[in-house]
């Protein structure tokens, strides 16, 4: 019994010191950037650099347009999909987690290919176009996270009795839609989003490979020619990505909290 | 009621599968037949042939290479991080701040990761700078590269090992208790209860993320690129490089290239999905 115990925290303890190391050595490197003494320089470079603005915000607004793409895509097909179309479950399930298999960057190539100029759908002929092609990019690789999300969201509500309730009352499917399904998987839908949101902002291939100016070829630009810098970017992002499922875990929590009060 | 009368059920999954179609499944169509097509569009075996030049086949064996490593790696040391957990005997709230940061650390791909990692064991690095004022040791004089195919399997273990604990705490959790007494009562070690009863239960699940894991890290670029620039020549590099510039001074080796990587992490996962199946029929 005691060796099992030692073995456990042993594991545990190479686990921490793993994990651990390379996120302290960020921050001290990150803080390093006056000879000598630890300072903020280093962040107080990145915030003051208009470039960092610009494709942060670039990211962030293609994070939020993402976000309300891939729910509006999801949620009504999701919904359909159990109320209506039960048998075609798996497939619609599994092309949803096609993304996990084919590689991005296999991805973006086929965009590429197939959406320049001189195509059907010449989206990346035009910068709007190509914010467009990116915009859907990225909900195409947060799909399998947003569907698995709002489909365990609709699991625990009984979508057929409230569909009929709402339909007796005299509602459309756009009102069952807003203000039915939508309130009681909004937690999903969230959870869902906070991903997406994660996913989107330190993502490199796609918005490389498109040419926008988004955050993630920013910070790769930056590492090959700065030295503190990426440390303080490298913080940055984590954080984001910190608070990002610090949230989910808050949003499930308090739906978990008034589910049980009724 | 009118519902009844046409079968227009369909329609309301016209949005999904338009996206789909145009977004998800036709650019991989166009990668995969591109791959079998000569330039004039005729059906051709040629370009896959010519993936198998010492120069392309170099870099799939080391992206085999490192993948590998890191599945392997990675699963034994979230097998045994999950492990001591769930099992182990260690305190009972250690299990929801491991299970929280394997999601977060999970996500620790990309840019990011790359840059963290330098800042650790780079040559101004924490750790190297500490190893150095501390023991005198410097690692860069004894062999030691992060820009090289040990630095990047440590660098990707930092997502693979969460990664596992994430998928393997569930099984672990499925081994029942009364088959661990039923060994002891007929007078198994604990060895002999891992060896006899608990591997051969969880030895689909492990198996099958495994090659979910290998997947995982074969189709990364981001991370590797920030890393090592164009230095190490793995298939996602090798094909981004391709996209950029035509380095192969041919399209459709290109599609070639990038259809050998669907193959590959499309049998990583279909091995995945089976062995998961397999698994499953135990942890009811």
């Amino acid at each position: 019994m005691i060796s099992k115990r030692f073995w456990s925290w042993l594991a545990l303890a190479f686990g921490i010191l793993y994990f651990a190391l390379p996120l302290l050595g960020t921050l001290e490197f990150s803080l390093r950037a006056r000879r000598g003494v630890y300072s903020l320089d280093a962040y107080r470079s990145v915030l003051a650099d208009p470039q960092f603005r610009e494709t942060f915000t670039y990211s962030v607004v293609m994070a939020i347009f993402t976000i309300l793409v891939g729910a509006l895509i999801v949620v009504p097909t999701a919904y359909w999909v159990r109320l209506k179309l039960p048998k075609w479950r798996p497939v619609v399930e599994f092309i949803t987690l096609l993304p996990l298999v084919i590689p991005p960057i296999v991805i973006v190539f086929g965009y590429i290919r197939l959406y320049n100029t001189s195509s059907f759908l010449p989206l990346t002929g035009s910068i709007t176009g190509t914010n467009i092609l990116l915009m859907l990019g990225y909900a195409t690789l947060s799909l399998p996270y947003m569907y698995r999300a709002v489909d365990t969201g609709l699991r625990t509500i009984d979508v057929a009795t409230l569909t009929e309730a709402a339909q007796s009352l005299g509602a459309g499917w756009g009102t069952i839609l807003a203000r039915v399904i939508l309130p009681n998987v909004l937690v999903a839908v969230l959870s869902g989003a906070f991903i997406t949101f994660a996913i989107v902002i330190g993502e490199f291939v796609l918005a490389s490979l498109l040419n926008r100016p988004a955050f993630g070829p920013y910070m790769q630009l930056t590492g090959a020619n700065k030295a503190y810098e990426p440390a303080a970017l490298a913080v940055i992002a984590f954080s984001i990505t910190w608070i990002c499922m610090g949230l989910i875990q808050l949003v499930t929590r308090f739906s978990k909290h008034t589910n049980a009060k009724r | 009621m009118h519902s009844r009368k046409l079968p227009l059920t369909w329609v309301g999954m016209v949005p999904f599968t338009l996206f789909a179609l145009l977004f998800l499944i036709a650019p991989t169509m166009y990668i995969v037949i591109g791959a079998f097509r000569t330039v004039d569009g005729g059906f051709t075996l040629s370009n896959l042939v010519n993936l198998f030049q010492p120069t392309i086949l170099a870099s799939y064996w080391i992206s085999i290479k490192i993948s590998l490593a890191t599945a392997l790696v990675g699963c034994l040391v979230g097998f045994a991080l999950a492990a001591a957990v769930t099992l182990g005997g260690l305190p009972k709230w250690l299990r929801g701040p491991v299970m929280t940061f394997s999601g977060v650390a999970s996500n620790f791909a990309g840019v990011p990761l790359a840059f963290a990692f330098l800042a650790t064991l780079g040559r101004l690095g924490l750790v190297t700078v500490l190893l150095k004022s501390w023991f005198g040791f410097n690692i860069y004089a004894h062999g030691f590269n992060l820009l090289s195919f040990f630095g990047l399997t440590l660098t990707y273990l930092f997502f693979q090992i969460p990664l596992m604990v994430l998928i393997i705490t569930p099984a672990l959790d499925g081994l029942k208790r009364e088959w661990k007494e039923a060994a002891s009562i007929l007078g198994a070690t604990g060895f002999q209860y891992w060896r006899i009863v608990a591997l051969p239960i969880l030895w689909p699940a492990l198996l099958g993320t495994l090659a979910l894991l290998f997947a995982n890290s074969f189709g990364a670029v981001a991370t590797a690129y920030a890393l090592t620039g164009s230095s190490m020549s793995i298939v996602p590099i090798m094909l981004y490089a391709q996209i950029r510039g035509d380095v192969l001074q041919d399209p459709h080796l290109g599609y070639a290239l990038a259809f050998g990587m669907i193959v590959i992490t499309g049998l990583a996962n279909l091995a995945y999905v089976w062995l998961r199946v397999r698994s499953e029929r135990w942890m009811r």
